[in-house]
């Protein structure tokens, strides 16, 4: 029938191009970039605080204003063996991230529900967006003196300023991911027989749900932020209150120790909310490795 | 109700007319003075020039959409929202990502309140004759476009649809691709003799796969002429189209619309 028929040759590779070479190769170019990677980052970690412990000891820095890791460090271990002065560290961080959780997990709900409710009901948001608009041009943390006038120095004060903090972040993104929400998809739930709460359940929530973890990342930072920015307005105990109390007392050492217990928290945090997320998106397609 | 509903032609589209209202507040006219008649067991193909209108007529007979004038009848009946009787084949991927091959299938059945166990138990069913039962787990983003195509299928028939819409199902495809899937369509059709509204702006896809083709005018749309396809079945697509007939329907066929195609590029151009 055909004309030529071709006989297919074995494959001849060059020496070093086998399959299995490229393979082996490919996985020790991988491994040793992360190596590098890894060795950067520590290098530059030890360099910077390695270059501010020397300009603070050869005094090119007043260490009175900018401490130095080890007095830093030297606090922390005080702080966490001896207590501060407003009783046990661990009681500290335990109320502030108690007002950062309660705020962080009632606001990311509240956003959800609301961004989905306005989000599936054109009239409502239309009748609401003005509103949010209005509130959400308010810088939050104003609010925190008129909360703790209201509320008092305790818990409830700062909840609702980490609340409203995470609420319109959260909102906006699941409103908008709503939005987003493939018309085709709904279209074809709804021919195949689902109801608009089963609509909402299969199709709207789970592809609104990227774009409302994209929020939680940030929002439980801004949880944090409203906590200690009520403590540092009027608190008796918190991270904030520490800070404050610091700043009161020129005690640089103090304050620095109080933030990086609070960049702990949130990159801990942070990592917990990665897994989580990386559970729940495994349907996402994952980049391949190229061989270079 | 009609009088004999068991006689009355699957769907019925008699003088409608679909008016749009644009968000600046001028109406747009997508089809006009409209009729169409499919037949129960009847595959029907729809073609026309790009943008004609052609999807706004699948719209009505889903219940999405309400004709503006003119009346929709499905099995003799009035449409009233939604149907359960009627499947739809989108052109985009209309599969949700989020679910697994078999709890994509499965959707369909559990939405009708089907039990867990009896809705997979007729997904492994559709999906093993649909040639994916390796695939039960896999995501659609893991899967060939055809295969994500055939996954959609077996979405769309577990309902067991009396009456088949499909909007270009298979455009998206490579050529070789698209003629393996028109047998299966064939296939799944001649086992479930649903009615099926295909539209295309492929004809030959149309003429191979049809009993009657129906040529659209370029927008608003109405129905210019309608030709009815003889050839014998069972189709074998891939060889159908080396056959004289095949080749005289789809000439034939062509010239007519071919005028609307160039009425609607010429509109296209000036416009711009």
């Amino acid at each position: 029938m055909a004309d030529i028929t071709m006989e297919a040759p074995a494959a001849i590779f060059r020496p070093g191009t086998s399959d299995k070479e490229i393979e082996a190769a490919a996985l020790k170019s991988i491994k040793r970039r992360k190596q590098v990677v890894l060795f950067w980052q520590i290098a530059i970690l030890i360099g910077s605080l390695g270059l501010w412990e020397l300009s603070s000891q050869m005094n090119w820095i007043d260490p009175f204003f900018y401490a130095s890791p080890s007095a830093v460090a030297d606090r922390l271990y005080d702080w966490a063996v001896n207590g501060t002065t407003e009783g046990s560290l661990w009681y500290n961080l335990g109320i502030t991230m108690e007002e950062a959780l309660i705020g962080f997990f009632s606001g990311s709900i509240a956003g959800v529900v609301v961004g989905i409710g306005l989000g599936r009901n054109k009239l409502l948001s239309d009748i609401f967006s003005v509103y949010i608009k209005a509130i959400n041009s308010i810088p939050r943390v104003v609010l925190a003196p008129i909360f703790i006038m209201i509320m008092g120095l305790g818990l409830a004060s700062k909840v609702a300023l980490a609340f409203i903090m995470v609420f319109f972040v959260v909102f906006a993104n699941a409103f908008q991911g709503v939005r987003e929400a493939d018309r085709d998809m709904i279209a074809n739930a709804r021919i195949l027989g689902a109801s608009d709460w089963q609509v909402t359940r299969t199709v709207i929530i789970p592809s609104a749900m990227s774009w409302i973890f994209a929020s939680l990342h940030v929002s439980f930072g801004f949880a944090i932020i409203g906590a200690i920015v009520g403590e540092f307005v009027g608190a008796r105990f918190g991270i904030g209150q520490l800070i404050s109390i610091a700043k009161g007392t020129f005690d640089a050492a103090g304050m620095f120790a109080a933030i990086v217990l609070v960049m702990i928290v949130t990159l801990a945090a942070e990592y917990v909310m990665t897994l989580i997320e990386n559970r729940l998106a495994k349907w996402r397609p994952q980049q391949s490795l190229d061989t270079h | 109700m009609a009088s004999e509903p068991s006689r009355s032609p699957a769907i019925e589209l008699i003088n409608v007319t679909r008016r749009f209202v644009s968000p600046t507040g001028k109406t747009l006219m997508a089809l006009r003075d409209f009729n169409m008649t499919v037949e129960r067991g009847e595959f029907v193909a729809v073609v026309g020039p790009t943008g004609c209108g052609k999807s706004t007529t699948l719209n009505l007979v889903t219940g999405l959409a309400k004709p503006s004038a003119g009346e929709v009848r499905l099995m003799g009946g009035p449409v009233n929202g939604i149907d359960r009787r009627v499947g739809f084949a989108f052109q985009k991927d209309a599969l949700f990502p989020w679910k697994n091959v078999i709890d994509n299938v499965m959707a369909g059945p559990l939405f009708r309140g089907k039990s867990k166990a009896e809705a997979e138990r007729m997904a492994k069913d559709w999906l093993a004759r649909v040639g994916l039962s390796k695939f039960l787990h896999h995501y659609p983003h893991q899967l060939s476009g055809g295969m994500r195509k055939r996954v959609a299928l077996a979405q769309t028939f577990i309902n067991e649809p009396e009456i088949l819409l499909m909007d270009e199902p298979f455009s998206a495809l490579d050529v070789q691709t698209r003629t393996v899937m028109h047998e299966e369509l064939l296939k799944l059709w001649a086992e479930r003799q649903a009615s099926v509204v295909f539209v295309t702006h492929d004809l030959e896809e149309a003429v191979a796969l049809a009993d009657k083709v129906y040529v659209l005018t370029a927008g608003p749309a109405t129905v210019k002429s309608v030709y009815n396809i003889d050839l014998p079945r069972p189709r074998v697509v891939s060889e159908i189209r080396y056959e004289q007939n095949f080749i005289d329907y789809c000439k034939t066929i062509w010239e007519d619309l071919r005028q609307e195609v160039e009425t609607s590029y010429r509109r296209a151009s000036e416009a711009a």
